[in-house]
């Protein structure tokens, strides 16, 4: 089965360099055991919700707005798509993620069509 | 009377010990949640007619796994659930019709101790988790695990369907967890039945009285439980602890309803054979290098229920095991019982000044028993008006009438003595 690991934190946070490095370190590692145990698909890491536009189509009319479509605390900051046997693999392969550690991973199989 | 009462009284025996192995081994086989039930239900429908007519077979918990596999194979057949299914079904499941294959048999896991770590997996939402493990191993309907948690049959019926799509959609795995895992999970399902049991067992009186139900039901998942993983001190633990509560249910509320403290119930209410099991499950457990916070709790369970008065109650090994207990899990319910034992052994100034502490650190600020503990030792020390008003503290937070009513009676009987 294929999953999405949605990496979810708080943009706020704000890193020292040698932090923002440490961090980097650490999704290298992470990238490196997936693809290791042959899980990982691919993943992205997205810009922040700055950088974000909202599209909609209303009535026909194209509407277009600045910002993310839902305002939280913890916001979609990149994902991971792997390939997991089940649930608790895929835990596994989560719990990987550094920010696990500061944030939250969002679990989310992937519907097959 | 003859023949089909006793086939009738067969099936009912039948549902009551081997519904859960009915199941557990259908979803393992077929690996459908929904089939597995259904196929289960015809199984003990068929059953009905054909032992009435046949007599009851050597093996009933076989030929109905039998009867409901073969069910759920022309089914699938029939319906044609889709080629994939189908052939995923035909590598898991060679339909030989053998009863003689069935994994519990043979020394393999138990299904229904797979079922029981399925339902309980922590991706499953935890208000469906016990829910679900009593729907699918002992066989409630909906409508009696509604009206067990209160909740309208609709709203439970759609938890029971959400957490089933959740297992199915998520593909949380239908196992026993592995080794490294094992602890964990296996403290999240004991937590589970234990939690099933205190919402029976907090349950006090009138339109409660349903609850207790619960406490039953508890037990028999506790007694599974205990009976798959032997090995794991912990499920005697948690068994014995369920039990020795168990057996002095019906002293804690007296004829009128009211609430009835440890120390003023009738100790001949309590049911002795109970307790003696209680003991024996404990001694098991306490027979393990381990000791885990749920045999520590029946051991102080088992201290109160076995002294034959309250002033022979072993409060020296009640905080003992309370010390214990805390270091383990160093939780501020856990601190204040053990403030209340090292009253008991102590004196109660020494456990006042644990209480003390406690409330200055400001946790438990919300938990009624906090200030009625307080209450209850300020008044054995004889400083009545700091107990009165503590007792007034606690009325502000007493969630259950019965509760409400034990700490009123308290109060009168100061202003009485005053």
């Amino acid at each position: 089965m294929r999953y999405v690991l949605f990496v979810c934190n708080d943009e706020a946070d704000q890193l020292t360099s040698e932090e923002t490095e440490a961090r980097y370190a650490a999704y290298v590692a992470c990238e490196d055991e997936m693809r290791a145990r042959g899980a990982l698909i691919t993943r992205e890491r997205l810009r922040p919700t700055s950088a974000s536009t909202a599209v909609r189509v209303t009535n026909g009319d194209l509407v277009i707005a600045d910002g993310p479509f839902a305002e939280t605390k913890e916001q979609i900051a990149g994902y991971f798509l792997v390939e997991a046997k089940n649930l608790d693999e895929a835990i596994d392969l989560a719990r990987l993620i550094p920010a696990a550690h500061h944030g939250t991973i969002e679990v989310r199989p992937v519907w097959d069509m | 009377m003859g023949y089909v009462t006793t086939a009738q009284f067969a099936v009912a025996e039948a549902f009551r010990t081997e519904w859960g192995k009915v199941v557990a081994h259908l979803i393992r086989v077929t690996g459908n949640w929904d089939l597995a039930e259904e196929c289960a239900q015809d199984a003990f429908t068929k059953a009905l007619e054909s032992w009435a007519r046949d007599g009851v077979p050597a093996n009933p918990a076989g030929w109905l796994k039998t009867t409901a596999r073969n069910r759920a194979y022309d089914r699938l057949r029939r319906e044609s659930l889709g080629q994939a299914k189908f052939r995923q079904l035909a590598v898991t499941a060679p339909f030989t019709g053998d009863a003689g294959a069935d994994a519990d048999d043979s020394g393999i896991v138990d299904d229904r101790l797979r079922l029981l770590f399925t339902c309980c997996h922590p991706a499953v939402a935890r208000e469906a988790q016990v829910a679900l493990a009593l729907r699918t191993l002992l066989g409630l309907t909906t409508v009696e695990i509604a009206r067990a948690f209160l909740v309208g049959e609709e709203t439970m019926a759609k938890r029971l369907v959400r957490a089933k799509h959740k297992i199915r959609d998520a593909a949380i795995p239908y196992r026993v967890p592995p080794a490294l895992q094992l602890p964990d999970r296996l403290v999240g399902v004991l937590a589970a039945i234990y939690g099933l049991f205190n919402e029976g067992y907090g349950a006090s009186g009138g339109v409660e009285l349903i609850r207790v139900g619960l406490c039953d039901e508890a037990i028999r998942l506790g007694r599974l439980l205990a009976q798959l993983m032997p090995d794991e001190p912990e499920t005697q633990g948690l068994l014995s602890l369920m039990i020795v509560h168990n057996a002095r249910r019906r002293a804690r509320i007296d004829s009128s309803g009211e609430l009835v403290t440890l120390e003023d119930q009738d100790r001949s209410l309590w049911d002795g054979a109970a307790i003696n099991e209680g003991c024996a499950l404990l001694q098991t457990a306490l027979g393990q290098p381990r000791r885990g916070p749920f045999t520590l709790l029946a051991a102080i369970a088992a201290c109160h229920a076995t002294a034959p008065s309250p002033g022979e109650t072993d409060w020296v090994e009640i905080s003992r095991c309370y010390d214990q207990l805390f270091r383990m899990s160093p939780n501020p319910v856990v601190a204040l019982n053990r403030a209340v034992s090292i009253a008991m052994a102590d004196g109660p100034a020494s456990g006042l000044a644990l209480v003390d502490e406690l409330e200055e650190s400001g946790e438990l600020s919300d938990y009624y028993l906090l200030p009625a503990t307080r209450a209850d030792l300020l008044r054995r020390i004889g400083r009545m008006p700091e107990a009165e008003a503590a007792y007034r503290r606690a009325l502000e937070l007493v969630p259950t009438a019965a509760e409400r009513r034990f700490l009123e009676r308290r109060i009168a009987e100061i202003n009485e003595e005053g």
